[in-house]
């Protein structure tokens, strides 16, 4: 792996010479292959729903402007109530994120990790 | 920019103001010191030893990324323009689910010290280390002057000193502290400037909130009566529409390219990048940018209720008089929050937002610094520009070192230079564009060699290069260069200063734009101020046809190495 196809003055060899065989033999790890669906399935589908709620956020402000303007309580209006859900969403992804790589990501890494350093 | 009224009825408050300043001065010289006597590794000079924790780190992404421009310019934005200035800090926040799901903890695994580490571990080291060198330095530049021109006009505001001299004087000082907080403290000195900066900036504005809210009785929606009431624009300031509000069908293109740029902007800028690198692995990067999203998210909730409170208890009028642009907003919040001018307390509460402010001004451009010299250091000089082996390695990077500190010294003084030289004008679109350089150039690349098989050098070359010359070549021939009138920028009424700057007659209706920096009559050959919905594309386009044009097969396999490094952290340093 890592194949600087160059000699590079001053990184120190530490890194995985190419074709590292530890990197080889994870990659082709069943666990390996589960990991990385469990976190592209994740990670692209929240990536898609954050984007599509915020520019049809700045779309209806640029856009819709009649409808961001009616009130729902007292001064409030839709365009306040949006925004400040835009920040409970926010909050709301990086929690269930975290929660979702403490369950279902980091065990997987820190065993192929663990193994990957013993081979 | 006019001197503020309280400056000149109240000098009392000036010589707190200096107190406060120097204090914080000479508290950061003291920690930058110290951590100085500290660091163990040269190298600890880019990443800080990798020692921090996730609550620290997540402290110092939100100094390096809370700038003068969200505090006193969104606070500012929200006074004026009520709702548009809101819709501006929610880009700024959600960009951050970007940086967290898609690039921070890849990065740290698979990186070292700068962003293009994680390039050149697939890619080509000297091509692809040179260009994401100088889109670093170029994001930077911008983003300096950006600072340093806005510390100027507003240090000198808030000292009540005005003049040309004081404006260069302030820059020059603000750019020498930089240099030395960087060049002495390295990334671990950089680190508690940033710690100190937040927290002071969060203690400030908390109990600016609170202090307002308590008005209010705690009553938000009286909070939002009061402000809508005392705008002057009723119900249309809790809209969106004051500020993107002219309804040809452009204005709104515009803001919603200053909302993508915004978004993925965030998790290509330099400086940010960095602090991925200043922890121990992968899982610490994730919870300090959970830390970060929180912070950052309340401080905005924050600044939210200080720019409302600011509309209502002073008044959008009296904002406006003091500082067009609405960068005194919430210094004037905090006199009146005092007691008003005149009052001990009144000048307490401005002298202690002013240092605020000022904090805030010397953290970020700091980060900035050392983000830029990191770069010219680890990726021009060792990689590119040095040749042949290398006799030692501790030898080697001692000097790699000094190399760093060297160019954070000529960075520093082009960001005074060129600061100085535009400290009269406009620059505060700057901040925007640095971010649209950012989302075009470095976004692309990052995203596409951890996550695209097919990616190549000549691809990340052409994305690069193509997101940097559309995102610049953009904003040269828009209106914020060229000022002609055009549908979107009907003619405006002309101060007769800005007559004789333009050369027209007072009552002249070629002006649209009386602050464009090249001309104030000729008509920008591209319309919109912000380039982020073109230039993103581009970026993104040019860097999947250059891969696609020349393959490189073990470039693709080695791919695999990459996820295996970046998702299990095997390898990872």
């Amino acid at each position: 792996m890592i194949r600087p196809t160059e000699t590079v003055a001053g990184s120190p060899p530490t890194e995985p010479s190419a074709g590292d065989p530890r990197a080889r033999a994870i990659a082709a790890d069943p666990r390996f292959a589960e990991l990385r669906t469990r976190f592209r399935r994740f990670v692209f589908s929240m990536t898609a729903v954050f984007l599509a709620w915020y520019l049809l956020y700045v779309l209806l402000s640029a856009y819709a402007r009649g409808f961001m303007a009616i009130k729902v309580f007292g001064s409030v209006n839709v365009a306040l109530l949006l925004g400040l859900l835009q920040f409970v969403s926010t909050f709301a992804i990086a929690i269930v994120y975290a929660s979702y790589s403490r369950r279902r990501l980091d065990p997987l890494a820190e065993e192929l990790r663990a193994e990957g350093q013993v081979r | 920019m006019k001197a503020l009224n309280f400056a000149a009825a109240e000098p009392s408050h000036r010589g707190l103001t200096i107190g406060l300043f120097a204090a914080f001065v000479v508290i950061t010289v003291g920690i930058t010191v110290w951590s100085s006597r500290k660091s163990k590794r040269a190298l600890d000079f880019y990443d800080g030893g990798r020692a921090f924790s996730g609550l620290q780190n997540g402290i110092a992404i939100s100094g390096d990324y809370m700038s003068a421009a969200s505090f006193l310019g969104i606070a500012g934005m929200i006074a004026l323009s009520g709702y548009d200035g809101f819709l501006y800090s929610i880009g700024f926040l959600v960009a951050w689910l970007v940086a967290l799901l898609l690039v921070a903890e890849l990065l740290r695994n698979s990186g070292r010290y700068t962003m293009a580490d994680v390039l050149a571990l697939r890619l080509r080291q000297r091509p692809i280390r040179a260009a994401a060198g100088v889109s670093t330095i170029v994001v930077s530049i911008f983003y300096l002057v950006a600072q340093m021109v806005g510390a100027g006009s507003l240090v000198s505001l808030l000292l009540g000193v005005s003049g040309d001299g004081a404006k260069i004087w302030v820059i020059v000082a603000v750019g020498a502290l930089m240099i030395f907080y960087v060049t002495v403290g390295g990334m671990k000195g950089t680190t508690w400037v940033q710690i100190v900066k937040a927290v002071l900036l969060m203690v400030g504005a908390a109990v600016m909130t609170v202090m307002v809210l308590a008005k209010f009785n705690f009553n938000i929606g009286d909070l939002l009566s009061a402000a809508a009431s005392q705008s002057g624009k009723g119900d249309a300031f809790l809209q969106p529409g004051l500020k993107y509000g002219a309804t040809d069908a452009w204005s709104k293109i515009d803001l919603i390219s200053l909302g993508i740029a915004l978004v993925l902007g965030t998790a290509g800028l330099p400086h940010v990048l960095v602090r991925f690198y200043t922890v121990p692995d992968s899982k610490t990067v994730r919870k300090s940018v959970n830390w970060a999203i929180a912070i950052i998210g309340v401080f905005y909730l924050m600044t939210l209720a200080i720019g409302f409170g600011a509309a209502a208890l002073v008044g959008t009028k009296a904002i406006k008089t003091a500082d067009p642009s609405g960068n005194t907003a919430a210094p004037t919040l905090a006199e009146t929050l005092g007691g008003g001018a005149g009052t001990g307390g009144g000048a307490a509460m401005l002298a202690f937002i002013a240092s605020v402010a000022f904090a805030t001004i010397l953290a970020v451009v700091a980060g900035l610094t050392l983000a830029s010299s990191s770069s010219v250091a680890h990726d021009l000089y060792a990689n590119v520009f040095r040749r042949g082996p290398v006799e030692d390695t501790q030898v080697a990077e001692r000097k790699e070192v000094r190399v760093a500190k060297v160019s954070a010294f000529f960075i520093g003084a082009i960001a005074i230079g060129v600061s100085i030289y535009a400290r009269e004008l406009n620059v505060a679109f700057l901040v925007a564009v640095a971010f649209a350089i950012a989302a075009s150039a470095n976004l692309p690349a990052i995203l596409l060699t951890l996550f695209w098989k097919r990616f190549t050098t000549f691809g990340a070359k052409c994305g690069i290069y193509a997101g940097l010359i559309a995102a610049v070549g953009l904003v040269l021939l828009s209106p914020v260069c060229w000022g002609g009138t055009s549908s979107g920028r009907p003619a405006v009424a002309l101060t007769a200063a800005q007559a004789t700057k333009c050369g027209v007659a007072k009552d002249s209706k070629q002006v649209g734009n009386a602050t464009a920096l090249f001309s104030c009559t000729v008509k920008a050959p591209f319309p919109l101020e912000n380039p982020g919905v073109v230039s993103i594309p581009i970026g993104f386009l040019a860097a999947i046809a250059g891969s696609l044009v020349r393959r490189n097969k073990r470039e693709e396999e080695s791919h695999a190495d990459l996820e295996v490094r970046a998702l299990t952290g095997v390898g990872a340093e």
